[in-house]
């Protein structure tokens, strides 16, 4: 058995109640550990991608109990990608997060980043439905705890919100893992893959109440509409740098949906078959153009960036409910896009924060402005999708995907004029923010001899060089899948074509039970 | 037996969330709690509802046997719910000292757009 499989659950499991017995009241050894944990996942990953790009579907048996009594991890192409993107995403957020000074400002903001990482790789990683339940609730209970890190009475009012609204998703996920077990008998997906296509079609009025109850779940995650309430206060009052690390909790629902609705509820299964075709495809939609309103009419920049997540949910989706190879490689390569991208504007969005507050509205200039205005403007260009950054190429890959599809005017429509939209609102919110300010009636007094400039207060970061070098960093990992897109396509390409022929991961995990 | 347990399930998931949709935080969570036994007496009975029958093989004799499986993930939700209800109380306690209310809304300022 390949022990790596279990490593990147097991890494952070290990160094976060480190971090939180043996360095309570050490901040700095807590910060090296908590980057060294970081370093350490993004090797595991690499080791993971490397393994799993050969196209080979591996398993990992906890407890050596054969699929399906026993817990499976499994990797697969998909799983190895994700859990990749974590890794690349947790490093530039852990490192701001200590240039910012982010983690003092509460206890346990290592560990609990820890846990948070352990839950989401998990969840990526397991294929069992209901360990896959645990998992969120593990990545959950952390991020009840970053999103309340600091304190305050707004964000801890956000924070019950968020609390009450992911329990009763909870919730429901238990009731939907209750009816499919009720009417299967098991909860490994594979197995559950087989039993549920030999459910003669006459009996499926319970299957399919438990697969919509489950796409209600997995949509909640994701933050599609009618279900996206949750997200724009709780991402707006969650301090910036935890925001940033949401980025891959929505796209744990994505993952869910994908997983889910191509292995156990596929394409071709009569019984849940209208489900994603007559409700997904139309609630991504809604889901587009409500983020792109929302982004236009944000007057703090934590809902703005946090409508600007919903727009990427609604591309993706949309992407996703398509349900063709084709356009779930598109999709994927729009999300690794759309994460890193969400997270470069959360970032963004914390140094305007720590400078000159949080509404959308002209105050006094800034220091740093032009350097903080270009990252905004780098931002601002990937999440609306202009050229040159991959947001372009992925948007154009989700809309030449849409081309088979029968209503692909109406995708075209949607994704083009949201696009539109959304320049509209960053450009506001942009100039209000960095031009504005240096209007005559908002400047700062000149000196009395008129030639000296005011010199500008140190910047807010303990250590700014390494807050930035985090965020030119992000930049750079946009940069690079912008470039690198041509390989990138073709990975995803792989996992797409692996996604839609799930027999081989059926065949993968239930080897067992031939023997 | 089947129907005491699904009007038991029924009545209490209809009065958890009539529950949670009040305004205030201490109602809710006790919506939240009632939802919560709710899906694990739900859980309990996706094995099917079996009376005097333990979830062990026997394997001296043969005797009815009831399916171990839902009562694990019962165990396994009962603690996860207990200690989501503990996280939430405790938030919504700390979030009750500071604002000095507990509405579950957050108020914004209509003029500046403000929250608190």
């Amino acid at each position: 058995m390949n022990h790596w499989i279990i490593a990147p659950v097991v890494l952070p499991a290990i160094v976060a109640p480190f971090i939180v017995m043996v360095l309570r009241h050490h901040l700095d050894l807590q910060r090296i550990f908590s980057v060294a944990g970081c370093l350490g996942l993004l090797g595991i990953a690499a080791t993971l991608v490397a393994q799993a790009s050969t196209g080979d579907i591996q398993t990992y048996e906890l407890g050596n109990w054969p699929a399906p009594f026993g817990i499976v991890l499994v990797l697969d192409r998909l799983s190895a990608l994700m859990v990749g993107l974590t890794a690349i995403l947790a490093l530039p957020i852990v490192l701001y997060a200590i240039g910012s000074g982010w983690d003092e400002r509460g206890q346990h903001f290592h560990a609990l980043f820890q846990f948070q990482l352990m839950g989401v790789c998990g969840a990526f990683l397991t294929g069992d439905a209901f360990n896959l339940f645990v998992f969120f609730e593990v990545l959950l209970i952390a991020s009840y705890g970053l999103m309340t890190h600091g304190g305050g009475a707004v964000r801890l009012k956000a924070g019950v919100q968020y609390v009450t609204y992911n329990l009763l998703g909870s919730t429901l996920f238990l009731f939907a893992l209750g009816t499919l077990y009720a009417v299967t008998g098991t909860l490994n997906m594979a197995d559950l893959a087989v039993r549920v296509a030999q459910i003669p079609a006459e009996d499926t009025a319970l299957l399919r109440v438990g697969a919509a109850l489950l796409l209600l779940v997995f949509s909640i995650k994701a933050a599609v509409l009618p279900l996206h309430f949750w997200l724009p206060s709780s991402y707006a009052n969650a301090p910036f740098p935890v925001a940033a690390l949401f980025a891959i909790m929505t796209k744990v629902g994505a993952y869910a949906i994908l997983r889910v609705y191509t292995l156990v509820f596929g394409p071709e299964l009569d019984a849940t078959a209208g489900l994603i075709a007559a409700w997904m495809l139309p609630a991504a939609l809604v889901t587009l153009a409500v983020g792109a309103i929302g982004v236009l009419g944000a007057r703090q920049i934590g809902r703005l960036m946090a409508f600007g997540v919903i727009t990427s949910m609604g591309t993706l989706l949309v992407a996703i409910a398509l349900f063709t190879p084709e356009a779930t490689s598109a999709g994927l390569y729009y999300m690794m896009h759309s994460t890193l991208a969400a997270a470069l504007l959360f970032l963004v969005a914390d140094l305007i924060n720590n400078r000159r507050g949080a509404a959308i509205f002209p105050t006094h200039p800034m220091q740093q402005s032009g350097l903080i205005a270009g990252l905004f403007f780098i931002g601002a260009i990937a999440l609306a999708g202009m050229p040159p950054l991959s947001g372009f190429i992925g948007k154009l890959l989700v809309m030449d995907a849409a081309r088979e599809s029968p209503n692909y005017w109406v995708v075209w429509a949607v994704i083009l004029i949201s696009s539109f939209v959304v320049i509209v609102g960053m450009a506001r919110a942009g100039s209000q923010i960095f031009w504005k300010s240096h209007d005559a009636e908002h400047a700062p007094e000149p000196a009395d001899d008129g030639e000296d400039v005011m010199p500008l207060p140190a910047p807010p970061e303990p250590q700014p060089g390494l807050a930035f070098a985090s965020v030119f960093a992000l930049v750079a990992g946009l940069a690079a899948l912008t470039l690198f897109a041509g390989p990138a396509t073709t990975y995803t390409e792989g996992i797409a074509n692996q996604l839609f022929a799930p027999q081989t991961y059926i065949d993968a995990v239930l080897k067992g039970e031939s023997e | 037996m089947e129907f005491l347990l699904a009007s038991a399930v029924g009545v209490m998931t209809a009065a958890g969330i009539f529950l949670i949709l009040r305004r205030r935080t201490f109602p809710v969570i006790l919506g939240l709690s009632l939802v919560t036994y709710a899906v694990n007496a739900f859980l309990f009975a996706t094995g099917r509802l079996a009376l005097n029958a333990p979830p062990v093989l026997n394997k001296y004799e043969d005797v009815a046997y009831t399916d171990p499986l839902p009562q694990a993930l019962v165990l396994t939700a009962i603690v996860i719910s207990f200690g989501m209800t503990a996280v939430i109380v405790m938030i919504a306690l700390s979030a009750y000292l500071t604002t000095k209310n507990d509405h579950i809304d957050i108020s914004v300022d209509k003029k500046t757009g403000e929250e608190r």
